[in-house]
């Protein structure tokens, strides 16, 4: 029996920074202190708090340290494991204060998140089928398919209030009925597991760290619509994912959990995985079964709901990740249960990838209707370097920027969409007073002008359209007339586009141009960039703090810097290129931007 | 510039290339599963292998291209030995992404979607990798670097010089 667990995080974070090889030496170095009997060590996904990785947390006791190299494995298993002393140097930090040490779950940023979705990433093993099935996996698939027929699996989700994950909100037993009461010789299920949005990456950390139940989720809606057929549609960009569900499917189809005859019925259900190949336009929904189809994954003109006549036109359900991940924890735990989180229209819980300007940076599950201050500044810590605040961004290219005096509304569905953005997939990104808006706008246009699959005539050139005008503005070229042609063409835009991504590429600027306007008056009529992003608008200048060392003048490339030796330097402004050379070698913190 | 691809020297590689696509052939929307497979046997996707493709599958030429063509993660010349992402996704983005792909960019004398003419680098931009905890991310081949500054960039390139 292994009376202490050794978890240490398999995520992409840690990986990058040698996550893997910790896990090695350790449970080398434990194998030759003949501690193997009763320890164990175990590599698993994300834990959320990515940025203090490489993280490992040991249980019972719920131990966590964070920074670890691999340097730190001998003391950790020499002083903690071997003599039960802890290891106070490596803990991280808020789990240590005022010389009290305090467990995993008891650190603020644990302490407000409720785990569903993610209930056992960073628990298990992803790779070993039967540490998932130890934690009651792969039940709710067997009560499904012995014990309830297809309509009670329907109706069990239908009144869960369970709602898409991957962006709109759409009911998902809804969904599922729809395509149980059309009946065909064939029908599909799919994971939609493209997950393009820039700056998001919870789906990938399910899939990462507990692959089973997205495979078993799929099994039970396949034996809801009667599919036999599945398909994980991944990007190709996470290998990780993609190998950890190539062992997972495969394991469960040695169990005979995914297969012929599942649990002794004539349920059969069989899973394939199919690569993305890096075009965000994919994630959508009728591009996806375009791309699956081998074709370009171009979005198709809805003249049927794809329940009805989706992949190779049979009716096909496409799910989420995370709506998938939610649904086994349903049938174990009851509908009774999953209601009582979150709010009344919005249950659950919500995953959001926590990033940009803030303390804590990582994944985070908190439910439904918990406010935006208390996931940016309780769990996420607030902002660093004692910057102040400014926006942030929810949704993605299709969202909006919530500026600081909404931070109290909660999060669900319908309040982020009253304020124009979306919950979206659930990036969630963190500006502070040094990002432009303008600038962020622009950013969002680029990447959707690259994006656009070029169909429609509006998405295409309108987008491109938009882009030049925020380029002109971000370079001081720009006019208040501009900013009209802005909101004209958002809302053409809006209307006109056939697909999701042409639809919404606007609320980027929409919502910047209400909450921020004053910053794109400030480039066009005062030619100033208040926040100092925007190079062509930005002036170096020498402060007195000046010691007159010349380093700038030495390393300036245009040589248009001044000055005596021990005497204040001047920058020719004219001639200077905004290369911030001269800022990067001042050793005196004399050169600033304004 | 030109890049010359030796079928002499790849004889092996497309004869198990064959292969995989005779056992693919019967499967519905093959045709993405196959370029994945060439890519990633061939390092890009030259037009002799898409010969290969169109005759195997019996797909029009130019079918194949327009779909080559509409996937950013394939690629008609072929990548650097060593090849170089940096994540222009959001939360990179916000951190000073665009300064680190600068600094790439100068650092090896080509810009984004280039090849070194000595085969040894490339640089393409990506929209996250799912390591925002990390931000600012670039990746070279497999490896992850995160939390980078401009000034880190020489370092982590030279250990693949
Ligand atoms: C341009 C575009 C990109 C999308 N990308 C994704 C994606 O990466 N992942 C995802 O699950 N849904 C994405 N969606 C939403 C899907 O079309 C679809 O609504 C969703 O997969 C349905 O699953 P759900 O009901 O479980 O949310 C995207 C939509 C659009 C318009
Ligand atoms: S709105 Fe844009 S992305 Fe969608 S189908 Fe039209 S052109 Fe393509
Ligand atoms: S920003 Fe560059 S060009 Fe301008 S003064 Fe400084 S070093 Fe010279
Ligand atoms: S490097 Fe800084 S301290 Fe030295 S001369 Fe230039 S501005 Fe003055
Ligand atoms: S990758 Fe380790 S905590 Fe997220
Ligand atoms: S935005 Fe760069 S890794 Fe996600």
């Amino acid at each position: 029996m292994h009376s202490t667990h050794v978890l240490v995080c398999g995520g992409t974070g840690c990986h990058s920074s040698e996550g893997d090889k910790i896990r090695e030496l350790l449970a080398e170095k434990v194998k030759e202190k003949g501690l193997d009997g009763h320890i164990k060590v175990i590599l698993t996904g994300c834990f959320g708090l990515c940025e203090s990785g490489p993280n490992i947390v040991i249980y019972p006791e719920g131990i966590f340290y964070s920074h670890v190299k691999l340097e730190d494995v001998n003391e950790i298993v020499e002083e903690h494991l071997q003599k039960g002393h802890v290891v106070k140097r490596l803990l991280f930090k808020e789990s240590y204060v005022d010389g009290v040490i305090k467990p995993v779950n008891e650190i603020n940023f644990y302490k407000k998140q409720t785990r569903v979705a993610l209930r056992n990433c960073g628990l298990i093993n992803p790779e070993n089928i039967d540490e998932y099935i130890a934690l009651d996996g792969y039940q709710a698939l067997s009560k499904a398919v012995t014990e309830m027929t297809q309509q009670e699996v329907i109706d069990l989700v239908k009144t869960s209030n369970l709602r898409g994950r991957g962006g709109a909100g759409f009911p998902t037993g809804k969904k599922w009925e729809t395509a149980f009461k059309y009946s065909a010789d064939q029908k599909y299920v799919i994971c939609n597991a493209d997950e393009g949005d820039p700056g998001a990456f919870m789906d990938r950390s399910i899939l990462e760290g507990d692959p089973h139940s997205v495979l078993e989720a799929m099994a039970i809606c396949g034996y809801a619509i009667g599919a036999n057929q599945g398909y994980v549609y991944v990007r190709a960009e996470y290998p990780i994912a993609v190998h950890r569900l190539e062992v997972a499917i495969e394991q469960a189809k040695e169990k005979g959990l995914l297969g012929k005859n599942i649990f002794g019925t004539d349920f059969n259900f069989d899973i394939e995985l199919r690569l993305g190949a890096g075009a965000f336009v994919c994630g959508e929904g009728t591009a996806l079964m375009e791309s699956i189809e081998g074709k370009r994954g171009m979005p198709r003109v809805k003249i049927h709901r794809t329940s009805h006549k989706g992949l190779w036109g049979k009716p096909t359900i496409i799910n989420n990740v995370e709506t998938f991940a939610n649904i086994p924890v349903i049938f174990q735990k009851g509908v009774d249960w999953f209601r009582s989180i979150g709010t009344k229209d919005s249950p659950g819980t919500k995953v959001f990838a926590l990033g940009g300007k803030v303390k804590n940076t990582g994944l985070v599950e908190i439910p439904m209707g918990v406010t935006l201050r208390d996931i940016i500044f309780d769990i996420g810590g607030g902002i660093p370097n004692d910057k102040k605040f400014k926006a942030v961004q929810t949704g993605g290219p299709s969202g909006g920027c919530i500026p600081e005096k909404y931070l109290d509304i909660s999060v669900d569905f319908e309040s982020l969409a009253e304020l124009g953005s979306i919950m979206g997939s659930g990036g969630m990104v963190v500006m502070d007073e040094d990002n432009c808006m303008v600038d962020i706008a622009r950013f969002f246009l680029d990447f959707t002008v690259e994006e656009s699959c070029g169909k429609c005539t509006p998405c295409r050139e309108g987008t491109k359209r938009m882009l030049e005008t925020l380029e002109r503005i971000t370079k001081g070229e720009g006019t208040l007339e501009n900013i009209d042609t802005l909101e004209s063409l958002s809302g053409t835009i809006t209307i006109a586009s056939l697909c999701g991504l042409g639809q919404t590429a606007a609320n980027p600027v929409i919502s910047t141009l209400k909450y921020f306007r004053d910053e794109y008056e400030a480039h066009v009529n005062e030619k100033r960039c208040p926040s100092g992003t925007c190079q062509s608008l930005l002036e170096y200048f020498i402060t007195e703090k000046c010691i007159g060392c010349t380093k700038c003048a030495r390393n300036c490339p245009v040589s248009c810097i001044s000055g005596e030796i021990k005497e204040r330097h001047v920058i020719d402004t004219e001639k200077c290129i905004k290369c911030g050379t001269c800022m990067e070698v001042c050793p005196a913190g004399a050169v600033i931007k304004k | 510039m030109e890049f010359q691809f030796d079928l002499e020297a790849n004889k092996e590689k497309i004869k198990n290339f064959k292969i995989f696509i005779e056992k693919n052939k019967g499967k519905q929307g093959a045709l993405m599963a196959v370029l994945h497979k060439a890519q990633d046997q061939f390092g890009y996707l030259p037009k002799e292998i898409l010969n290969v493709i169109s005759e195997e599958l019996k797909i029009p030429l130019s079918e194949i291209y327009g779909v080559v063509t509409f996937y950013s993660r394939f690629s008609l010349i072929p990548k650097g030995e060593n090849q170089i992402s940096v994540c222009l996704g959001t939360a990179c983005y916000v951190k000073g992404a665009q300064k680190i792909l600068d600094k790439v960019e100068e650092e090896l004398g080509i810009t984004v979607g280039g090849t070194t003419p000595d085969r040894k680098f490339s640089i393409s931009d990506t929209r996250c990798l799912g390591a925002c905890g990390l931000a600012p991310v670039l990746v070279v081949n497999e490896d992850v670097y995160g939390r980078l500054k401009p000034e880190d960039v020489k370092e982590v390139l030279d250990k693949y010089r």
